[in-house]
């Protein structure tokens, strides 16, 4: 049992603890009132303009009219070192086209889609897109570019696809819950809205990407190898989702491997072995004698549904 | 009898000064470390927040030679040295070298090299060993304020630009094509631990410095799959190791910067034992970007 004296010796030191402690985190208090204050209106939209440029709340064009959607490809070299991965690439993606990237393991196409997303600078040649300049495209990398360990729930995933809305630093809009729910119903995904990502399947992980693309509602979507390791009943659900995307003026440009399903679902091919082969109508982009010469045998996805290009 | 215990806890912090700045100090420390050893880990960037914590040696060491054992001039010295390898290491990023770790571990080696001759050519080894491992007892109301200033900083800055911070590391090319400033973000952070570095060198020296901040954070995320509850709990493992820390070396006369680093990694262990959850390792997780 302590003595009173005990007690007050007690007291006396953890009021020194206490009032050293004060003292020491004196400035955070101090930094954290004027930061408070600083995060006024006059500030944070300074910020916004400066460090912010995809915070951009302006309500999107109307059907039918949204932004323009059309890349355009001049003479496009890329190279690693020594090493040239793509070589005189001219092309152009018309607005509301959906084009397939196909090729060998090494052609060149994540390579391209870098570019066209901005991420890779080319070594020559141009490439030109509206939609990038106004953060209006959307890239999606390989799936295991992305740290799938990441402690992020599917809900949240999918809310970043409104970073338009919120950016760096603002409230969220009322509204993004219930359309966060939408997109997430939309893929099938109801049941794993407050799941970590971590807890997903290849596919399901796939399916939230797309319902954040779904609340991007980006003018350019880049799709590097979508459906790799994804089941077929989802790869068939994730198709008629761009279809759909399409069909509302979204451009769509996807690396795949499974001439049949790009023979059926994609217009437009673009045939790539570090140069251009084809770039057209799939039909004809997708002969016999291009394939051949793009070393990739005919009605056969070159190097497996798995195959990772470089 | 529990009398007798909280006098054992708490004796030594009202008998004498340096104890209780020692105990602010690395609470200071714990707090600024949960937040940025929890996103420090989920970068997967442990190992160059290790060359970084080097990296500060070299500074500190001229710092040393040009000004003695000044406050001021170990913790510019460090921040200069410590951003410019930093820089160069982005620099090597963005070259796409393929043997990254092999470079890094090159800064490692050269800047701890560097820092020990440049200390053993003018100091003692005592100094030596200051500068190594650190003295948390040996911090005076000046380093401490030091710590508290880095502390704010860091914790504003944090709760400020939480979201761009998280998302980059989750997944750049998003935040770049949504246009949320890309490397900007990716900059900031790493100057943040940097200074977090420098503030911890004071106490834990440049060999133990990235303990209080990676292995709290580790233990707590055997715990928790959210990022805020981490954070928390990695404060508070870190202050528990810290507190346990200076005790075991008040009492047992041993050097306190590893008695809390060894506390801190007492707590991983049994983190990892008792949560007997290591994280799910999904494919394409295994690989350090």
């Amino acid at each position: 049992m302590a003595n009173s004296s005990d007690g007050a010796r007690w007291r006396r030191s953890f009021q020194e603890m206490v009032n050293l402690g004060g003292a020491a985190i004196a400035p955070l208090r101090r930094g954290l009132a004027v930061s408070l204050s600083a995060l006024s209106d006059h500030a944070q939209a300074a910020f916004t303009r400066h460090f912010d440029g995809g915070y951009d709340p302006s309500p999107l064009d109307g059907p039918g009219q949204r932004g323009d959607g059309a890349i355009a490809v001049r003479n496009l070299s890329v190279g690693y070192g020594e090493h040239l991965a793509l070589e005189g690439v001219t092309g152009d993606f018309a607005p509301a086209s959906m084009t397939a990237v196909v090729g060998p393991n090494g052609a060149g196409k994540s390579t391209l889609l870098k570019v066209l997303a901005g991420i890779i600078r080319p070594m020559a040649g141009e490439v030109t897109c509206a939609a990038l300049a106004r953060h209006r495209l959307a890239y999606l990398p390989q799936q295991a570019e992305l740290d799938r360990g990441f402690p992020i729930t599917v809900g949240e995933l999918v809310a970043l696809g409104d970073w338009r809305n919120f950016g760096s630093v603002r409230e969220p809009l009322p509204r993004l819950a219930t359309r966060v729910h939408e997109a997430v119903a939309t893929v099938g995904l109801e049941a794993f809205i407050n799941r970590q990502i971590a807890e997903l399947s290849d596919g399901q992980f796939q399916r939230a990407l797309f319902a954040r693309l779904l609340l991007q509602d980006a003018d350019v979507i880049l799709l590097d190898e979508p459906f790799a390791a994804v089941d077929e009943s989802t790869t068939d659900e994730l198709l008629n989702l761009l279809q759909r995307w399409r069909e509302k003026g979204q451009t769509i440009v996807a690396v795949l491997h499974d001439l049949d399903r790009v023979r059926l679902h994609f217009p437009s091919t673009l045939l790539l072995a570090r140069s251009l082969i084809a770039w057209g109508d799939t039909s004809l982009s997708l002969s016999a004698d291009n394939l051949a010469r793009a070393h990739v045998k005919p009605g056969l996805s070159h190097g497996g549904r798995f195959g990772r290009a470089a | 009898m529990s009398g007798q215990l909280l006098g054992l806890l708490i004796g030594p912090f009202e008998a004498f000064s340096f104890m209780r700045i020692a105990l602010v100090a690395s609470f200071a420390l714990a707090l600024a470390n949960g937040p940025i050893g929890t996103l420090l880990l989920m970068r997967r960037e442990s190992l160059s927040g290790n060359v970084l914590s080097h990296a500060v040696m070299p500074g500190a060491a001229l710092g040393f030679l040009y000004a003695g054992y000044s406050l001021a001039a170990l913790s510019f010295g460090g921040l200069l040295t410590g951003l410019v390898v930093a820089g160069l290491a982005a620099l090597m990023a963005r070259s796409k070298s393929q043997r990254q770790d092999v470079s890094l571990i090159a800064f490692y080696l050269v800047s701890l090299s560097f820092g020990i001759l440049i200390v053993a050519a003018r100091g003692s080894q005592a100094d030596l060993m200051h500068v190594l491992f650190g003295t948390v007892l040996a911090v005076d109301v000046n380093a401490l304020l030091l710590i508290a200033c880095i502390t704010s900083i860091t914790l504003l800055i944090i709760a400020a630009l939480y979201r761009p911070l998280a998302v980059e590391s989750f997944d750049p090319a998003f935040l770049r094509a949504a246009g949320g400033g890309g490397g900007l973000f990716r900059a900031i952070f790493i100057t943040l631990v940097v200074l977090n570095l420098v503030a911890s060198f004071q106490a834990f020296g440049t060999l133990l410095a990235i303990g209080p901040m990676l292995l709290p954070a580790a233990a707590a995320r055997c715990w928790t799959q959210k990022v805020w509850p981490m954070i928390a709990l990695a404060t508070v493992i870190g202050m528990a190791a810290a507190l346990a820390g200076i005790l075991i070396s008040y009492y047992a006369n041993l050097p306190s910067g590893p008695a809390i680093v060894m506390g801190a990694g007492l707590i991983y262990g049994i983190s990892l034992l008792a949560a007997g959850r290591t994280r799910i390792k999904p494919r394409g997780s295994g690989e350090q970007r």
